[in-house]
């Protein structure tokens, strides 16, 4: 079964449902890929035997009503995972194991997956080419020396590359749409309080959410129904009633009003992306949809809004890293010494460049002018798209305003890097869901996504919608098997 | 000082000055977990059995509100007749220190879940209103140990996350005697309301202490000194004491006081800077985005007020008008609820045919001394409040007399015994029979003839001999009141 790990998630479930697979086969099929992908740098941490045991264990007593039987699957190093290490992409957490499980993992192994290892990030989630790991940047399966976006790159990479059937992100400020975009899968940023934050090492509280990450829709879709619960240890966890995404998927969006927001036609955006923004009016149209020409007025304001309001609560979420209590602790005169030494020396340049912002802007004095100033176009960025909401079921934009770029190409320009987020950070300043799916390529043949985003807790709508789409594009991701020794 | 019309003044030459006082009082929540996690309170565990990973700030750990500290609070705040926020908002202080997890302090400093309040302080020379301005709720710390070891500190955070009331007054005080009384107040408050316990020993209470002072007459406030964490009442009074003088000292000799921080020594009674305006901490307070708006329905908080207890001004109102106690018998009776609920039980088990008056005497005579001696709370009494009022009663109903009963009450603080049968068993009641009475006192005059003739020639004094005589024979048993009227007649 050497096509194992090119299968879909819902065929390889089908295949172990019919039992024409073995848990163990597809864990070992994934194992070995896996092992013979170390060019990607995908992984962190993997736990590979003790997978291989659990896949064993799995099919001696195989419980095929879950909806994840014996599917391995590696995760976002921002997880917590009881017995297994737990970095956040930073040194500072280099020797962290927890003894406790995120709530949206238990979920997913509570249905029955494998836990096959822990995926690279950007240091706290903070990046969007997955270059300030400290566990070193990530390959983009789609070309060599190409970044695969970020903050979850190595998720990305791992899906594109099928060293995992699927995977979760986390996504901040279009963490899990942005590096989907940029290696042609599909990834979802579920509404905030849709998935439980209990166990993600924190990143900005009041944006963060987890969403999955999948070659297809429809395994988008089973894997939100999996990992979407409300959770009492999550205060801002929200009790609505969740669909069965999977169960409720259709292809009919006949008649749904998608709006095509003026505002996101931004100065110096290629022509390809336009283009491809075009071709995705086109496709919606031809599956019965009405597309509504809207505006969101204040959406050149979401990017500085975002990087005030996201730096201002990383600055509050990483003290905690320390150096007393777990981590990364540097040898220090006395305690200023040790904290100032630790933190310097355990934090890396974007994750403290963030800190800096963050504390500048909530320092007396400034609090006023910036974070309060930001907290008020927050909340008038919401009410744009409550505006628009009254005339339509969802938007559709471009997911990034370019391919994927060069390693090292923005390393030295933070706010060329900052950029990359321009279409996803209203999603997340909102608290609305988000879709990337892979819409097209561009001229050197990497891939482009589309952006598909709905109300608040409308998340089956925007898979539907999704699921159309995809049917209509037909997108067939180019993957060369490179970096495959 | 000067103690004239009870006002607290500091004299220097032809200046007399005004202290002016505010007190921010940490309170811990009665509350068996903590704020935001689930871990016991409980005090004097081994260092660090009581400490979750939300509170040691592990990576990814949330935390959850904890609806029982919000009705505590709540409750304090009805009882300081305070206004309740139905919105009120969780924020960050942010700082390092070792015994902060988070590197930063939830409390709430904008949005308080209490407002505006004010407390009754009944002083010598009448009432005194002291206004609250706010109360909020915020997290502990832990507890940094610095002397185990030459070369470590350690960390104990089995307090990090305790829940606590800071209840911050108006700068409405102006003297030590006050802030005894305002602080003794709001401590039998809670203890009613169930809310904290006020054992200021274990430091559910303790106190940060403004001081400032200005020239007596004057409008305007002087610069002021925060005292940091006082943790006794005594400690406060000295250190308002020392602190008042030593800026009335700066203004004498012509200097500013500096606004800072400063810490009491108890050991030199003086108190020293901690750090100045300049060196002040950014705290960074913003919205703590863990957690929600905190919001209450008017019918939480209806539903909190049927649930108050009487508290002590309403009491002693009560306690005045019911049992026609003086307003000192009532504060006396009332300002501590175990006292409170003793001295209601004895009226209730005393029943009908009642003297409230010698069950108030006995209460904070007999009954008091007892515990102070023996070092105890009125809730660990000896004699329960049942047999107690068995004994008033045999003395309202002169089964036996107010001497005899103080053998009695010795008799029954061993194991909480019934007076009754005490009595029954020594045979202490006592003699009211007039017949067995006169013979008994005919037989003493008998055997002091002489004595009897030199009172009759006017040595009245003598008149005491023969009634200790009297008592002596009866084995102090014999009615005191019949053995007079007897004497009188056959003298």
């Amino acid at each position: 079964m050497s096509d194992i790990t090119k299968q879909s998630l819902t065929e390889l479930v089908e295949n172990i449902k019919n039992k024409k697979l073995s848990s163990t086969d597809v864990t070992k099929a994934f194992i070995q890929r896996s092992e013979k992908s170390s060019e990607l740098n995908a992984y962190i941490t993997d736990d590979f035997a003790p997978a291989l045991d659990k896949a064993k264990k799995f099919d001696q007593n195989p419980n095929l009503d879950l909806k994840l039987p014996g599917i391995p699957m590696a995760v976002k190093d921002l997880f917590c995972t009881k017995n297994v290490k737990t970095t956040a992409g930073s040194k500072i957490l280099n020797n962290f194991v927890p003894t406790y499980e995120s709530t949206v993992t238990e979920n997913i192994w509570n249905e029955g997956a494998i836990l096959l290892g822990k995926l690279n990030c950007d240091e706290f989630a903070m990046g969007s080419s997955n270059e300030t790991s400290h566990f070193g940047n990530v390959q983009n399966p789609i070309d060599k020396n190409l970044v695969p976006g970020g903050s979850s790159g190595g998720s990305a990479s791992a899906v594109a590359g099928q060293l995992t059937p699927i995977t979760i992100g986390t996504d901040t400020g279009g963490s899990i749409r942005q590096p989907a975009s940029f290696t042609g899968i599909v990834g979802l940023k579920p509404t905030y309080g849709s998935c439980s934050r209990y166990g993600i090492v924190a990143f900005a509280s009041s944006l963060d959410q987890a969403g999955p990450m999948a070659q297809n829709v429809k395994d988008c879709a089973l894997l939100q129904e999996v990992i979407s619960t409300y959770d009492s240890k999550d205060s801002t966890s929200i009790n609505f009633k969740r669909n069965h995404y999977s169960k409720e998927l259709t292809k009919n969006i006949k008649g749904k009003k998608i709006g095509i927001p003026k505002e996101y036609r931004v100065d110096g955006m290629p022509k390809e992306i336009e283009d491809l923004w075009q071709k995705g009016i086109q496709y919606v149209k031809d599956c019965g949809a009405e597309t509504i020409d809207i505006s969101l007025p204040h959406t050149s304001y979401a990017l500085p809004t975002y990087y005030i309001v996201a730096p201002a609560e990383a600055s509050s979420n990483l003290a905690r890293y320390d150096g007393v209590k777990y981590g990364y602790r540097a040898k220090g005169e006395n305690l200023i010494d040790m904290y100032e030494k630790t933190r310097s020396e355990g934090f890396g340049a974007e994750v403290q460049r963030r800190i800096m912002i963050g504390t500048y802007v909530l320092s007396s004095g400034y609090y006023d002018a910036y974070y309060l100033k930001a907290q008020k176009v927050r909340k008038l960025i919401k009410n744009d798209f409550d505006e628009a909401y009254k005339k339509v079921d969802a938007i559709l934009t471009p997911s990034t305003p370019s391919s994927a770029f060069k390693i090292g190409e923005k390393t030295n320009d933070p706010v060329s890097m900052y950029l990359n987020d321009i279409f996803t950070v209203p999603v997340n300043l909102a608290g609305l869901p988000g879709i990337s799916i892979p819409a097209g390529h561009d001229t050197k043949g990497y891939p482009l996504g589309l952006q598909i985003i709905g109300k608040a807790f409308d998340e089956q709508n925007i898979l539907n919608i999704a699921f159309a789409m995809e049917e209509k594009i037909n997108f067939k991701n180019k993957i060369t098997d490179w970096w495959i020794k | 000082m000067n103690k004239k019309n009870t006002e607290y003044l500091i004299n220097r030459k032809d200046n007399q000055y005004e202290v002016v006082i505010g007190l921010e009082v940490h309170a811990q929540v009665l509350s068996e977990s903590k704020l935001f996690s689930s871990s016991s309170t409980k005090f004097g565990a081994e260092p660090n059995t009581q400490v979750s990973l939300v509170d040691a700030a592990f990576p990814g750990m949330l935390p959850v509100i904890n609806e029982f500290c919000i009705k505590q609070a709540i409750k304090t705040g009805i009882g300081l007749n305070a206004k309740i926020n139905k919105r009120s908002v969780f924020d960050r202080k942010n700082y390092f220190y070792a015994d902060l997890p988070q590197g930063y302090q939830i409390s709430q400093f904008k949005d308080p879940i209490v407002g505006e309040g004010k407390v009754i302080l009944d002083m010598p020379n009448g009432q005194k209103e002291v206004g609250i301005e706010r109360l909020h709720l915020e997290q502990d710390a832990g507890k940094s140990i610095h002397d185990l070891d030459p070369q470590n500190t350690f960390v104990d955070l089995n307090r990090s996350g305790v829940a606590l009331m800071e209840i911050v007054s108006k700068p409405d005080l102006r003297s030590p005697d006050e802030v005894n009384a305002y602080i003794k107040k709001l401590r039998s408050i809670m203890r009613y309301l169930g809310t904290c316990d006020g054992n200021m020993q274990e430091g559910s209470l303790r106190a940060d202490v403004n001081v400032s002072v200005r020239p007596k007459g004057s409008k305007e406030f002087g610069t002021r000194c925060e005292i940091k964490n006082v943790n006794s009442i005594k400690f406060m009074q000295m250190a308002i004491e020392y602190e008042a003088n030593r800026q009335v000292d700066l203004i004498e000799e012509g200097k500013t006081i500096d606004q800072e921080t400063r810490l009491f020594d108890t050991k030199k009674n003086e108190t020293r800077s901690m750090r100045s305006k300049e060196d002040a901490h950014d705290y960074r307070y913003f919205p703590d985005p863990d957690l929600l708006p905190l919001e209450v329905s008017e019918k939480f908080i209806e539903e909190l007020k049927n649930d108050i207890p009487e508290l002590p001004d309403d009491k002693k109102k009560r306690f005045i008008e019911e049992f026609k106690l003086s307003p000192y018998e009532a504060n006396i009776l009332v300002s501590d609820i175990d006292t409170a609920k003793y001295f209601e039980e004895v009226v209730a088990k005393m029943g009908k045919n009642k003297d409230i008056k010698l069950a108030v005497n006995w209460i904070t005579g007999e009954l008091f001394a007892i515990l102070n001696s023996k070092g105890l709370e009125i809730s660990q009494s000896p004699v329960s409040a049942k047999n107690f009022a068995i004994l008033i009663n045999l003395i309202k109903n002169g089964t036996i007399s107010g001497k005899i009963a103080k053998t009695v009450f010795e008799l029954m603080i061993d194991g909480d015994k019934d007076p009754q049968k005490i009595v029954e068993e020594k045979g202490l009641k006592q003699q009211s029979d007039p017949k067995a009475l006169e013979a008994l006192i005919d037989k003493i005059i008998n055997e002091n003839r002489e004595k009897a003739i030199e009172y009759k020639q006017g040595k009245e004094k003598l008149f005491g001999f023969f009634v200790g005589q009297a008592m002596k024979a009866s084995g102090g048993k014999a009615n005191p009141q019949l053995i007079n009227e007897i004497l009188k007649k056959k003298l």
